[in-house]
């Protein structure tokens, strides 16, 4: 303490504000340097991914995305299919889980009585941590059973005209790779949209509902188009999260690749999920490599998605900051 | 517009009638999603804890796996708990003072534009997905050496990153700046007022965003089933072999022909579950008591 004693201290100098202390420079050199760490972590990943898909990125090129089948005996690779599954499971769950976490999050947000608020809250916070491992379990088990006997064919009985639900065959199928991947985005839009509404100034609303509008052209009116920017980030985010989850869907979609089948009873295969069930039985270097093309698939998706995400949230808070 | 129709005096009410039913309706449809929301983790945790728990005995704890075991030989999964613990350990080691330094740096010293940089990475690293992150360690760490529980570690230590140092950040800019100013204005230095005022000042805050971040990774399973899978049974704490661990038990098992092991998925995700809720509902204790204690410094 002594150093701070401008009595005692010769090499002080009062009133200056450009002395450099050491224990300054050495925090601020080890923090910044745990910064830039972690910028340097993200491009490491995308370098280590690359540099482990080359060999199939060179022998496939862009023909690995568009062609079909995997077959490690004539060690030709394409992830085609694997897109298709992707794209029509986590679009699935995308299309079941955003009007039920919009409804949940006005709930939270609007409705719920101030005993019920915040334990409704907790709950749906605790859906989103459940491990995606344990809800695939359920998905095996209870799930899976559960559809095949009762909710698949009666879609099949009465959207069967539409090719997507054709006869229901497994209990590991596609649809219930979508209910699964739903439960877990749920949580996701859900929360992000309730504090969106929150964010919602009171006198707008009191507002809409002083010039006679019910509550619920308040929120068709006022809530929605205040936030639709954010509601849209909030479901690309949980598009995100559906497109790059492994283990959940490789435990209750069959894993059996059906092409371009679109009958979402049947089984499939999705991108991050081939890449779980496949990695252990890899047989050569090829299969390696073509495994880690997947995985550059996926990791281009979601810097593409979350980046969007971003973009679209800081120009948000961007304006709102702004209006305030 | 209804200006022009107005002669006709019973119709505003009928309208306006209408009008309050779809409301109703709409209300209707918000409860009924919030019930479905809290049904689903009900109807989760419920089958968890009825499956799992008539598989659950100390045995589960205390002994290892048999292969090919006769009826009648006890078995367990304290390889798997065992692995858990030293893998989990050692991420959170790893990424809970990285996690806090990144925040003092966004927080204490970068100008506007490196903390806007800084926190858009760490978004985007915890957007990618956990099996990505799997593939890049297996291919820095496992690739030519074998697995280790230590790349799991790294696996799940790059996991927790984004998610320790957004929590820090949160609650270092929470911490009053008057605070700040009564420490330099004293003659502290910048680094003494940052990590003896500020830090002691937030560390509720900081422990309940590992806590979730420790919650968040225990359950993982992609990252390890690519670093850390295992062929032995015996119990291992040397994190420089493979390591088995609960969540790759639960998936395992669950694909498994033996019925014993579908139960002794059901009893390990049981236990998983209900670790992960106390320490979800510890972190939200946490956040509220360090979240009074600063509203009262302020």
């Amino acid at each position: 303490m002594s150093t701070l004693d401008p009595t005692t201290d010769p090499t002080r100098r009062p009133f200056s504000g450009r002395r450099v202390r050491l224990g300054d420079l050495i925090l601020q050199a080890v923090a910044g340097a745990a910064a830039v760490g972690a910028i340097v972590l993200l491009g490491l990943i995308g370098y280590k991914v690359v540099q482990g898909a080359k060999l199939s990125l060179s022998t496939f090129g862009l023909g690995f995305i568009s062609h079909v089948g995997w077959d490690p005996v004539h060690l030709r690779y394409a992830a085609g299919s694997l897109l298709f599954g992707t794209a029509v499971t986590s679009l699935g769950a995308l299309v079941l889980a955003t009007p039920l976490a919009l409804a949940i999050a006005l709930f939270l947000s609007e409705l719920a009585p101030a005993g019920i608020r915040g334990p409704a809250t907790a709950l749906i916070e605790t859906l989103a941590a459940i491990p995606s491992v344990v809800i695939g379990l359920w998905g095996i088990f209870v799930l899976g059973p559960l559809l095949q006997g009762h909710v698949d064919p009666a879609l099949h009985s009465v959207l069967g005209f539409i090719p997507l639900f054709g006869p229901a065959q497994y209990a590991s199928n596609i649809f219930t790779a979508i209910v699964v991947l739903t439960i877990m985005i749920l949580p996701i839009i859900a929360s992000i949209s309730r504090e969106l509404f929150l964010g919602v100034p009171a006198e707008l609303k009191e507002a809409a509902l002083g010039l006679g509008a019910t509550r619920w052209e308040m929120v068709r009116g006022v809530i929605l188009p205040y936030t639709r920017s954010g509601v849209a980030a909030a479901m690309i985010l949980g598009l995100g999260r559906a497109l790059g989850e492994a283990i959940a869907v490789a435990q209750v979609i069959g894993a059996f690749d059906n092409g371009f089948g679109w009958n979402i009873f049947n089984t499939g295969d999705t991108i991050a999920a081939k890449i779980a069930v496949q990695f252990l039985n890899v047989g050569s270097p090829s299969e390696l490599s073509a495994l880690f093309y997947l995985a550059l698939i996926l990791l281009v998706f979601s810097l593409v998605v979350n980046f969007a995400a971003q973009l679209i949230v800081r120009r948000l808070a961007h304006r709102q900051g702004l209006a305030t | 517009m209804s200006s022009v129709e107005i002669p006709a005096l019973a119709r505003p009410n009928d309208r306006l009638r209408r009008r309050r039913l779809v409301s109703r309706g709409m209300e209707l449809l918000a409860w009924l999603a919030a019930v479905i929301g809290v049904g689903i983790l009900v109807v989760v945790v419920y089958s968890v804890a009825r499956r799992g728990a008539s598989a659950l005995n100390l045995d589960l704890l205390t002994k290892t796996p048999v292969q090919f075991a006769l009826p009648g030989v006890k078995q367990g999964l304290a390889n798997a708990f065992v692995g858990s613990l030293v893998i989990v350990a050692l991420a959170t080691a790893m990424a809970l003072p990285f996690g806090i330094l990144v925040a003092i740096y966004v927080n204490e010293f970068a100008a506007r534009r490196v903390k806007n940089a800084v926190t858009l990475v760490l978004d985007v690293l915890n957007g990618i997905p956990a099996i990505v992150i799997g593939i890049f360690v297996y291919g820095l760490l496992v690739l030519g050496r074998g697995p280790s529980g230590f790349a799991g570690s790294f696996a799940l230590a790059i996991l927790m990153l984004p998610l320790v140092a957004r929590s820090t950040i949160e609650v270092l800019a929470l911490v009053p700046n008057s605070l700040r100013e009564a420490a330099l204005g004293l003659g502290a230095p910048r680094w003494r007022t940052t990590l003896g005022v500020v830090l002691p000042q937030s560390v509720g805050g900081v422990l309940t965003g590992a806590t979730l971040a420790v919650a968040r990774v225990s359950g993982e399973t992609a990252p390890l089933l690519l670093c850390s899978s295992i062929v032995g049974n015996q119990i291992g704490w040397n994190p420089s072999h493979a390591l088995f661990s609960v969540p790759l038990a639960i998936y395992e098992y669950s694909d498994s022909p033996d019925p014993a092991d579908h139960a002794r998925a059901w009893a390990a995700a049981l236990v998983l579950l209900l670790f992960i809720l106390f320490a979800s509902l510890g972190a939200r204790w946490l956040a509220t008591r360090s979240r009074r204690k600063l509203g009262r410094a302020r």
